[in-house]
């Protein structure tokens, strides 16, 4: 790291010249590119690549990227015996790839008729452990029909089944498997709610847990704050993530994408001082970020307040990440944070603040900026107030005195109103008694 | 036998001290049923009376008269006779009978009403009213009435001086709604929306075991009220509020709901049109006007968003960002708005600039001092009462006994103090 006060005059200079010096550095932004689906399909494996790709397929406009989503999907649950998810992908391509990638029908009636007599043998498998009433077999046979169940793409039973196997498990091991089968199942389910759960219980078993499966848990947990829009939970949760993950949980997430959603949320919900601490200065997490450059470079950016080249490198971004299947939902929202939070900061530590030089930092119009910033004083983000006359923002301090007056006063006549008011419908209250012993005398 | 003439001779006597009223009060009850019958005659007798000596005698005479259908040359005549007695009578006499006399007055306010001419009775039931309570705290049947001729007089002011007593001892439920209600439309009247919304709070937030359409007048004004002082309307009610009212009250104010929808989009053009449609609702409930002022307010709560975020702005910019015709409109929106002390700021007419100021208020004069040790004496004085209070209930029998009964065994941990249903 540089030491803090070579970077704070770096910090100025941005400041003061920027926009001019923005043109000179041209950085290479690779991710600006047309996203590789091949390269991106590769990080996974399992289920979560099919639905990634359909997901790409879904909500991508371009044809060619489309078509090319579709097709290593098709080859994908080829290997597999998802007949339900191949019927889907065949609907969707539509014969647009040619007779390779046509409906067969042959491949989908096999597989369903040897899922047939797989879970009828399963079935009877269970039922005679079930009548030896031995724990571990059982559990077995409940994990098998799970792994059934999900191998075809019927998620609910693959999820009563894991949970079945709960009753069963005697070692902790077999509960940390439980919960990581039931985690797997709901995060493809979308059901984060039992993804938190099952991360706390897991966490709660008494043994100490490997390594890699505190960081598979740090991931789900993270992701499904992430859904519920607790950015910061979210944020706290990827960057605990440990360097034992690799490539291990790419059935859920990639390491890559640790990154990011760790990446943008911390962004989006940290002050400076623990993006430093968490973010920047996190050996751990350095090493994620490693693996997406552009985002290393973005925190970098907005932590040494070059908000331009951290806005563009977060406009190249935003169109593969709104191919992401979980963080599309969330973009947008993270990006205003972002911006918000860049805009905030930039703003902090003047008393005035020239709005053509900040709207020429964050690369809009003066009139764009002053929007923005009047939604933010609004909302009593920022204290300032703008002179529009001569376009200069300036820092509004609070005076404290009067605003402990004003708020006694108003608090004392609030008091004075109910205090009154209650005394009245006690007093209603009392007399409605009075009438009513009255009649029954 | 008695006659009337016997009666009169009677007052004549014994009207000079407390013991002999009493004599003259039971003698009077028992000639109660011919004064009544006579009821026709008894006019031409009150001029041997003095209303401010025989009190008690005239108003026993006086009242059979009002029983008697009332035209408009005979209200002419009653008119002048019972504002005399009332400015003149002794307020000890008419305390022995005070149904007597509230009755009295209730014919009154009928035929100034029915003369169209509410005006002249404003005075003398503002003195009924002090003459019959027993302290300041004490709210009479005739405050409504009261009131009610105030609203129609259009003497707001007069009306100010009763409600600006704090009262707390009520007759009457329906007193207190009416009380309440006409007196919040009074401070309507006088713009004074703080205090008016105070007691249209106060009328829907009382008891009530059913609903009333007091409550839903007052509820509708309530919210009409409160978009105009505070630009924002709650529909939640506070949890003290009966179950009745929070049931009921929003189905019957439908208009008035969407009214706060629409305000709360900040699009004034979308509140227009939304009150030019609903018109005739709101002019059935004659609270057009009030509407109006809706409408209105949101100029101003715009104008007053802006001086939180700027410090100079054009006149042009103004009415943009409010939704204004002509940067003219908005100087004279500003213009109105330093004059009424609602924003602090100076207009630059060479450049057209507004510039907005901070409250030059330092809470450092004599006056506000003043001001806040008042008001410090005047909440000690009422947490005192609220102490006072809460003993009284706490030793009351009536109190006990409900509330034992509501708790049907005692257990050790049952000891919170006071059961959830007298959460007041």
């Amino acid at each position: 790291m540089e030491p803090e006060d070579e970077q704070s005059n770096s910090m100025m200079e941005e400041i003061c010249s920027n926009g001019g010096e923005e043109s000179a550095r041209t950085r290479p932004i690779i991710s600006g590119e047309q996203l590789d689906v091949e390269a991106y399909a590769s990080l996974y494996q399992g289920r979560t690549k099919i639905t990634r790709l359909m997901f790409i397929a879904d909500h991508c406009d371009i044809a060619s990227m489309q078509l090319e989503a579709l097709r290593m999907a098709y080859d994908e649950i080829k290997k597999g015996e998802n007949t339900q998810l191949f019927r889907e992908v065949v609907k969707k391509i539509d014969g647009r790839l040619g007779p390779n990638y046509a409906m067969d029908e042959a491949w989908c009636d096999s597989v369903d008729r040897r899922a047939e007599q797989r879970k009828e043998k399963l079935e009877n498998e269970l039922n005679a452990y079930r009548t030896n009433l031995i724990k571990e077999s059982i559990r077995m046979g409940y994990n098998d029909f799970g792994d059934f169940y999900y191998a075809h793409g019927a998620l609910g039973d693959a999820f009563k089944s894991y949970v079945r196997t709960r009753d069963y498990c005697t070692t902790s091991k077999h509960i940390i498997h439980m919960c990581m089968s039931a985690i797997l199942v709901s995060i493809e389910m979308g059901q984060f709610t039992h993804v938190t759960s099952y991360v706390s219980k897991a966490e709660q078993t008494p043994e100490a847990l490997e390594p890699v499966t505190i960081a598979k848990l740090r991931c789900a947990a993270g992701l499904a704050h992430l859904e519920a829009r607790k950015y910061k939970l979210a944020a706290r949760k990827f960057l605990e993530v440990g360097p034992d993950l690799g490539n291990s949980y790419n059935e859920v997430i990639a390491a890559q994408d640790v990154a990011t959603y760790g990446g943008l949320c911390a962004l989006a919900s940290f002050d400076r001082a623990e993006l430093k601490s968490k973010v920047i200065d996190n050996v751990n997490f350095r090493n994620f970020l490693e693996l997406v450059p552009e985002v290393r470079e973005l925190i970098n950016d907005f932590y040494s307040s070059r908000y331009a080249s951290c806005l563009d490198y977060l406009g190249n971004l935003k169109a593969n990440l709104l191919l992401d299947i979980h963080l599309h939902d969330h973009v947008e929202t993270l990006y205003d944070q972002i911006r918000n939070k860049a805009l905030i900061q930039y703003t902090h530590p003047f008393v005035s603040v020239d709005l053509h030089m900040m709207a020429n930092a964050f690369k809009t119009s003066v009139a764009g900026i002053e929007k923005e910033l009047e939604a933010l004083i609004t909302d009593n983000q920022i204290q300032a107030r703008i002179d529009s006359h001569n376009k200069i923002l300036y820092a509004r301090h609070a005076d404290q005195r009067n605003a402990t007056f004003q708020r006694v006063l108003q608090t004392g006549s609030e008091f004075d109103q109910d205090v009154r008011a209650m005394l009245l419908r006690a007093n209603l209250l009392k007399h409605e008694y009075n009438v009513r012993a009255a009649r029954k005398l | 036998m008695q006659s009337i003439e016997n009666l009169v001779t009677q007052i004549q006597g014994l009207s000079s001290n407390a013991s002999d009223i009493t004599a003259l009060k039971d003698y009077l009850k028992a000639g109660e049923d011919l004064l009544r019958s006579e009821s026709t005659r008894l006019l031409s007798f009150l001029d041997q009376l003095d209303p401010s000596k025989h009190s008690l005698g005239y108003l026993y005479f006086l009242e059979p008269c009002m029983y008697c259908s009332i035209t408009k040359e005979r209200a002419n005549t009653l008119v002048p006779i019972i504002a005399r007695f009332i400015t003149s009578c002794s307020a000890e006499q008419i305390r022995y009978v005070p149904e007597k006399f509230i009755n009295v007055c209730k014919r009154y306010k009928d035929q100034v009403l029915l003369l169209e001419a509410p005006i002249r009775g404003v005075g003398p039931m503002l003195t009924a009213i002090r003459k019959i309570q027993s302290s300041t705290e004490h709210l009479t049947t005739l405050h409504p009435e009261f009131l009610q001729l105030c609203l129609l007089a259009k003497c707001y002011k007069a009306g100010l001086s009763v409600l600006e007593d704090d009262i707390y001892e009520i007759n009457l439920p329906r007193d207190f709604f009416l009380y309440c209600y006409y007196g919040g439309m009074i401070f309507i009247g006088q713009k004074r929306f703080r205090k008016a919304l105070e007691l249209l709070h106060n009328v829907v937030t009382a008891p009530m075991s059913s609903i009333n359409a007091i409550a839903v007048e007052a509820y509708k004004k309530y919210i009409l009220v409160s978009l105009i002082h505070h630009g924002q309307f709650s529909s939640t009610l506070p949890k003290y509020t009966s179950s009745a009212a929070q049931r009921n009250l929003k189905n019957f104010s439908q208009p008035y709901m969407e009214l706060v929808n629409t305000y709360n989009t900040g699009k004034i053009v979308e509140l227009e049109t939304y009150v030019q449609t609903n018109r005739e609702k709101f002019e059935s409930d004659n609270n057009l006007g009030l509407v109006k002022q809706v409408v209105s307010s949101m100029y101003k709560r715009n104008i007053q968003r802006l001086t939180q975020t700027y410090l100079t702005l054009s006149l042009q910019d103004i009415a943009n960002t409010v939704q204004l015709n002509s940067s003219k409109e908005a100087e004279m929106h500003v213009l109105q708005m330093i004059q009424d002390g609602e924003i602090f700021a100076t207009i630059n007419q060479k450049d057209g600039m507004v510039r907005f100021l901070e409250d030059p208020e330092q809470y450092k004069t004599c006056e506000m001092i003043e001001h806040i040790d008042s008001s410090i004496q005047r909440i000690m004085s009422l947490s005192k009462k609220l102490t006072a209070m809460d003993e009284l209930i706490s030793c009351d029998p009536l109190y006990l006994g409900k509330a034992g009964r509501e708790r049907q065994r005692f257990d050790f941990d049952d000891f919170d103090s006071v059961p959830q249903k007298f959460n007041i």
